[in-house]
């Protein structure tokens, strides 16, 4: 015991003294994990918006609508600005596009409500880089367009227009009367209730409040995140899941470090003097595995300490689930790290092949990008990978907010895999 | 207690098809010195390691005190301490740590564990650098605080594989007055090196091995009577000897040789003795040559190696 005691004391104190390693163990898995977060939504306050410029090439009361709807959309950030001076910024990626309201489009859009005149074009410019964005646009702008064109022609002043030119032009043909009858006399109670509207209009003092909303969606939907998150305001928290993938994937990075050290070890010499004393491989191992997994916990301690100091992250599941997962992938990083001692020739060979290794685990895992994007087919065969379950685990007693029961297949499934690594790499050791 | 501390007995140790270690025995008494020379490669750190425990010998055993070195004997190991060719030290790990780390390896704790690591401290001059780390160390710092972690638990043999690799002079005189000092507060030790003077200077008994067999176990003593000479002389003169006064010479008791070059004015004679250089420079004055340079040198433990195996102990 006293030997055990005494070699995990000097992994410590050989961590803790490394002071560039350290600081760099501890800052930047928070580096990455606040911008990866930051990009996702971060603590839900400050949501990224989809900037879009309008170029406006027509004065129709309709554009000035479509625009005003558009600049209302919570979601997006409208400029408007010249047709080459919006090109040129969305070549660049400084927007994500431009659209165009060509001259005419408001009246020609209101003659094309009713079928019968030719559609009228308008003109996006986009990056192929954002193609989901430009589909997201394209239905806000649809919505924008139905509305304040229908809302013009029903009730606006170009609408009454449209409908006494159309009047008069069934009234100079006999035939046209006689054929279309019900049609005028269709778009004559039409034009008094466009009358109403428009008298109604000018007695209001603004004018506002009368004007119709046009056509709209019949609906409107009550989105509900299913996260946990803040247990107040019950936002997701974006940084929840970062820090999740980040602490992973820096600490094997630390185990790579821990198995990299006993191949220096004996490369040195050193792991002979050990074994010249009386401890056995055994000891000398399980301290090794000891002291990796007690550094693991605690860098992942540190890096959820600042997650929810710093970043808002909450632990809105249980509390004994998520040391039960901190633990169990921190014995499972450790036998991770005797394996790559025990399977490495040499120090610099070994550092390769296991940041390759490690990095395929974490990606994964859905450290960098969440696993629900992956193909069904590889979401099914990421449950092999160890890591997919640590983050999993960390995600469920983070933001969504799981209880203990949720922990118990991800602390399962890493304590199996870290007695799998260990027991094949003291195999391994009893054999070279 | 058994005047036998060591005995190895016919051990042998193959590397695939290589065989390393060929039926080495020796044995070594309380007390005694042994030094285990031999060049490169010659089998010295595999002999070391099989009697530390390191490696399984495939034939043959290791007997501490009677008892089998070997997997899971542990006790043994107490018996030994080992000075390793490498610098096994944690080069970021203050000394002191590193001592405490070695001593508790061999269950030393509290008190006991401070004052010992003060004590071999003491003996190898670290005390006042205890605090600072082997990285921070000159090589033969690091020499003599590897010599302490073998000493931290009163080892009854220690071993100490070539153990002033890259080691200057001065280093190399503090780590033997260290040495010298353990020898003779009674402490056994084997000593391997290539470099012969070193064994000679600490050895009461010699193993001489080679491509991975023992070619001579035997004191210094013996090892110089398998000599024909114990030293050389070496004289230039300003005029030819004479053909007849070389074959005076050559006759002379205790001239086992003489090689004559440079137009006979340079001679070069194997002597039984050291002493008897000054009675040969003595009669070449006599005869009327006039020395202009001579130089004298006792044979050593490089000219035992050639006269054993043909070849030098550095080649």
């Amino acid at each position: 015991m006293t030997a055990l005691l005494a070699l995990i004391k000097k992994d410590l104190i050989l961590f803790m003294s490394d002071r560039r390693a350290l600081l760099l163990n501890l800052f930047m898995p928070i580096l990455l994990a606040s911008f990866f977060g930051f990009l996702t939504g971060g603590g839900g306050k400050d949501v990224a918006k989809i900037e879009i410029a309008i170029v406006v090439l027509d004065s129709h009361p309709i554009i000035q609508k479509i625009v005003q709807g558009l600049k209302a959309e919570s979601t997006l950030s409208v400029k408007e600005l010249p047709l080459e001076e919006a090109k040129a910024l969305v070549l660049k990626g400084k927007l994500n596009m431009a659209v165009v309201l060509p001259e005419n489009f408001g009246e020609s859009a209101g003659a094309a409500f009713f079928g019968g005149k030719a559609k009228p074009e308008l003109p996006i410019y986009y990056d192929p880089s954002q193609t989901a964005v430009l589909a997201m646009v394209k239905g806000m702008l649809t919505q924008q367009v139905m509305q304040s064109v229908s809302a013009e022609m029903f009730s606006g002043k170009a609408g009454a227009k449209f409908v006494d030119q159309t009047i008069q032009n069934l009234e100079k043909s006999d035939n046209a009367m006689k054929e279309n009858g019900e049609l005028h006399d269709f778009l004559g109670s039409w034009k008094k209730f466009q009358d109403k509207q428009l008298t109604k209009s000018n007695a209001d003092t603004e004018g506002k409040s009368a004007v119709s909303a046009g056509l709209s969606m019949p609906f409107t939907t009550k989105d509900q995140a299913m996260a946990a998150g803040d247990p107040v305001t019950r936002k997701y928290n974006g940084f929840a899941h970062s820090f999740a993938g980040m602490s992973v994937q820096f600490i094997l990075f630390m185990a790579i470090d821990a198995g990299i050290g006993v191949l220096l070890a004996r490369r040195l010499g050193l792991w002979n003097r050990l074994l010249a004393a009386p401890v056995g491989l055994n000891t000398l191992l399980m301290a090794r595995g000891l002291s990796c997994a007690l550094i693991a916990s605690g860098l992942m301690s540190f890096i959820f300490a600042v997650a929810v100091l710093v970043f808002k992250v909450k632990i809105a599941g249980s509390l004994p689930g998520f040391i039960g997962v901190v633990i169990s992938f921190s014995l499972m990083t450790a036998s991770f790290g005797l394996l790559i001692a025990a399977f490495g020739k040499t120090p610099e060979a070994a550092r390769g092949i296991s940041i390759f290794a490690t990095l395929i685990m974490v990606m994964l895992s859905g450290a960098w990008m969440p696993s629900f994007l992956f193909p069904q087919w590889l979401q099914n065969f990421t449950l092999i990978v160890p890591t997919r379950w640590a983050v999993d685990g960390l995600d469920a007693m983070t933001w969504r907010g799981l209880g203990f029961d949720a922990a118990l297949p991800a602390m399962l499934v890493q304590l199996v895999f870290a007695a799998f690594f260990g027991l094949i790499a003291i195999w391994r050791f009893r054999k070279v | 207690m058994t005047a036998l501390l060591l005995d190895v007995q016919n051990v042998s140790k193959s590397f695939g098809a290589r065989k390393v270690v060929d039926g080495v025995s020796f044995s070594v008494a309380r007390g005694q010195t042994l030094g285990l020379l031999g060049p490169n490669g010659a089998g010295k750190s595999t002999t070391v390691s099989m009697i530390c425990g390191l490696l399984k010998p495939d034939q043959g055993q290791v007997l501490v005190e009677g008892q089998t070195m070997g997997a899971g004997n542990n006790a043994v190991k107490f018996k030994i301490g080992l000075v390793p060719q490498d610098l096994a030290l944690y080069e970021d790990l203050p000394s002191i740590e590193n001592l405490k780390l070695f001593g508790a390896l061999y269950g030393l704790k509290g008190s006991q564990l401070q004052q010992r690591c003060e004590s071999v401290l003491n003996l190898v001059n670290l005390t006042d650098r205890a605090a600072d780390k082997p990285a921070t160390f000159s090589g033969g710092m690091k020499r003599r605080l590897n010599i302490a972690a073998a000493l931290l638990h009163e080892p009854e043999l220690l071993i100490l594989d070539e153990p002033t690799v890259g080691v200057d002079p001065q280093s190399r005189n503090a780590i033997f007055d260290s040495l010298e000092l353990l020898k003779s507060r009674g402490l056994t030790l084997i000593y391997t090196s290539h470099y012969m003077e070193e064994v000679e200077r600490l050895a009461d008994h010699i193993v001489i091995i080679d491509h991975g067999k023992v070619i001579s176990n035997e004191t210094p003593a013996d090892l110089y009577r398998r000599l024909p000479a114990q030293a050389a002389l070496s004289v230039d003169v300003h005029t030819k000897v004479a053909e007849t006064d070389v074959a005076s010479l050559s006759l002379m008791p205790g001239v086992s040789s003489i090689n004559v070059s440079d137009q006979g004015k340079h001679l070069e004679l194997a002597l039984s003795s050291h002493e008897m250089a000054l009675s040969l420079l003595q009669w070449l004055a006599k005869a009327g040559y006039k020395t202009s340079h001579f130089a004298t040198a006792k044979t050593n433990l490089e000219d035992v190696f050639l006269t054993l195996t043909g070849r030098s102990l550095r080649d």
